[in-house]
């Protein structure tokens, strides 16, 4: 089990009042699966995304990661963490728009200390995985947004981390590429990477292989699916 | 600190907004620039009064003699007043260890010439004390000493300008000079920080003089330095006792000034060099003042900064940055931009002084120049004020929560 959550809350305070965000929460995923959370705004799957990302933290309930309880954790064991065993891919690409893409996807690896030399190769060898490495020395704005969400990918990917989490990783690209990223996710999940996902696509959740429904807080419903393969489009 | 990629990424983030850098460290250049300037300046004036100080030693009492000006228990006003040898011996005897060195001086004017050259100089007829009250250099020989004093020895000590202009190229040792017509022997040669005129000067044992040119037992002046373990008010106190002993001596009135006068070094000293500290506690607080602005226009633009960044913050830590390295990415970004400004503007003004110093000395600034020590002091300024400038916009930094940074909005 490389993710185990148990009975997770968590409220937010609005004025005098509070915010009931999460109810609990009980969700195991194993190695090598690749879910979507899905849900309608305010359902509390971004925030359940960011809790198992370790940007939030629990109210209360357990949350283990790889054996590993996740609670209390300072600000400097948390970046270790996050770093260590976790690969994020945001909606909005978030690339530093000043740094190259090869200087993008190296940035995990300058945290985790890793030599300049060594940090290039890396990154430049991920970047060929994303089929980008003649971009490498493009900045972000000279790139197309599936492109930049591949050099994302790629980043996330330099970690070598436990688990992937996605948060609406096709919410700003048309259908066209929106596929060729889950083509993309897809064939990574292929080669044994966990996968965690948010989204509010239906045909986008339909190419995962299980699908967690949230609602009010409350998981509604919980079921592994047939995966559609995005070839099956072409 | 010595992390290149560290050094790097605060290039990289330097360049992005290199006219925000520079509008930031512009405040600081200025503040720097004009506290080198004043602080050159104040080294200036500060120069101009050593070097009018240097010629004589810093602990010296000129007692000089005049005539009344007041009729005292009897005595018409008018009246001359003269030392005598047994006034020396007086002041000596009186005042113990609280006396360093004293010597008297007799004044007169003389034609000295040595073979075809001749000129006239001024000579001062005094003991052996006397070169350590005016910091005579010997370059040649010998002082007037005390052997001199006692067989009352027809010998000189002179200026190193009187040997260059009678001896032409010679050396003037061992040779004799014609002072009015006597013959001299010249034991010695000396130099002095006080000047051309100072050089200028013979001395002679004050025996000698009284015995060939004048009453066997008068002296013009006598010169003496206090004890230098005494503090300032000691010494003051010290002067204003001699003057009162001697105006009971002489029967002067307290309150005449012209017929005695004690004259402490230390008292005109220590004036300028107050005034010199206040100027300094000025242009500290001035560059002080200037400089703060400078710290608070930086860290103002370096809260704008981290708000402007906030979004890239937050993916760097998401991406498992500490918050340790974020502060030190803000502060040393800080202590750069400030260190530089703060070089740029120490070298516009040492430029500024270089340029326009020589024309400043008739107002009494002299080289005007800063020191290497406050060439490192501001080092160590400047670092501490990019770290003070950095420190709180950093500490909002490090406080940003990856969750707030990267939503979707």
């Amino acid at each position: 089990m490389i993710l185990e959550i148990k009975d997770l809350h968590k409220s937010y305070p609005i004025g005098d009042s509070s915010l009931h965000v999460l109810k609990g929460i009980n969700l195991s995923v194993k190695e090598g699966e690749m879910a979507a959370i899905m849900g309608s705004s305010g359902s509390g799957k971004s925030t359940l995304l960011n809790i198992i990302g370790m940007l939030d933290e629990a109210d209360s309930g357990d949350y283990i990661l790889d054996g590993l309880p996740i609670k209390n954790l300072t600000e400097k064991k948390a970046a270790v963490y996050r770093n260590k065993f976790l690969g994020f891919i945001f909606q909005s690409f978030n690339l530093i728009n000043y740094k190259n893409a090869l200087e993008n996807v190296a940035l995990p690896l300058y945290y985790q200390g890793m030599k300049r030399k060594e940090r290039q190769e890396k990154a430049l060898f991920h970047l060929e995985k994303v089929g980008l490495a003649d971009w490498a020395h493009h900045l972000p704005k000279e790139l197309s947004g599936g492109q930049n969400q591949r050099v994302a990918i790629a980043r996330a990917l330099a970690a070598n981390p436990k688990l992937l989490l996605a948060d609406e990783p096709t919410g700003a690209l048309d259908t066209k590429t929106s596929y060729e990223i889950m083509e993309f996710i897809q064939q990574l999940n292929d080669e044994g990477k966990t996968i965690l996902m948010v989204t509010h696509e239906e045909d986008i959740a339909n190419m995962c292989k299980r699908i967690v429904r949230l609602r009010d807080g409350v998981i509604m419903e919980d079921k592994v699916i047939n995966q559609v393969r995005v070839e099956q489009y072409a | 600190m010595l992390d290149l990629d560290l050094w790097r990424e605060i290039f990289q983030s330097i360049n992005k907004n290199r006219t925000r850098a520079i509008l930031s460290g512009f405040t600081v250049v200025f503040a720097i620039m004009l506290f080198g300037i004043l602080f050159g300046m104040i080294n200036g004036l500060n120069n101009t009064f050593t070097e009018a100080f240097a010629d004589d030693a810093n602990n010296v009492i000129f007692i000089n003699s005049g005539t009344t000006s007041k009729a005292h228990k009897g005595l018409q006003a008018g009246r001359r007043i003269q030392f005598e040898n047994k006034d020396l011996q007086y002041v000596k005897d009186d005042n113990g260890d609280k006396v360093e060195y004293i010597t008297a001086r007799l004044y007169k004017n003389v034609t000295a010439s040595y073979k075809n050259e001749q000129n006239n100089y001024n000579v001062r007829a005094c003991h052996p004390d006397h070169q350590y009250l005016e910091n005579t250099l010997m370059r040649d020989g010998r002082f007037i000493n005390q052997t001199d004093i006692e067989h009352r020895t027809k010998v000189v000590v002179i200026g190193r300008l009187v040997e260059k202009d009678l001896f032409l190229r010679t050396s003037a040792l061992g040779k004799y000079i014609s002072l009015n017509g006597i013959m001299y022997k010249v034991v010695g040669v000396f130099e002095d920080a006080g000047g051309d005129n100072e050089e200028r000067m013979i001395y002679m044992p004050v025996t000698t003089a009284q015995f060939i040119y004048g009453n066997k037992e008068y002296i013009d002046q006598i010169n003496l330095t206090y004890n230098p373990k005494m503090d300032f008010d000691q010494a003051l106190a010290f002067s204003n006792d001699l003057e009162k002993k001697l105006k009971a001596r002489f029967s002067v009135a307290k309150t005449d000034q012209r017929a005695i006068r004690v004259r402490n070094m230390a008292e005109a000293k220590k004036n300028v060099n107050q005034m010199l500290f206040v100027l300094k506690l000025l242009a500290i607080v001035i560059g002080m003042g200037t400089l703060i602005a400078g710290i608070v226009g930086i860290s103002n633009i370096m809260i704008f900064i981290v708000k402007e960044r906030t979004k890239e913050i937050g993916i760097r830590k998401a991406l498992g940055a500490s918050p340790r390295s974020i502060v030190s990415i803000i502060i040393l970004e800080a202590t750069l931009i400030t260190s530089i400004a703060g070089y740029i503007g120490l070298f516009i003004g040492m430029f500024i002084l270089r340029q326009f110093g020589p024309a400043l000395e008739e107002y009494f600034i002299k080289d005007p120049s800063v020191s290497p020590s406050l060439l490192i002091s501001a080092t160590i300024i400047l670092v501490l004020s990019g770290t003070l400038a950095g420190y709180l916009p950093a500490k909002k930094a490090s406080k940003i929560k990856p969750i707030v940074a990267l939503r979707n909005d």
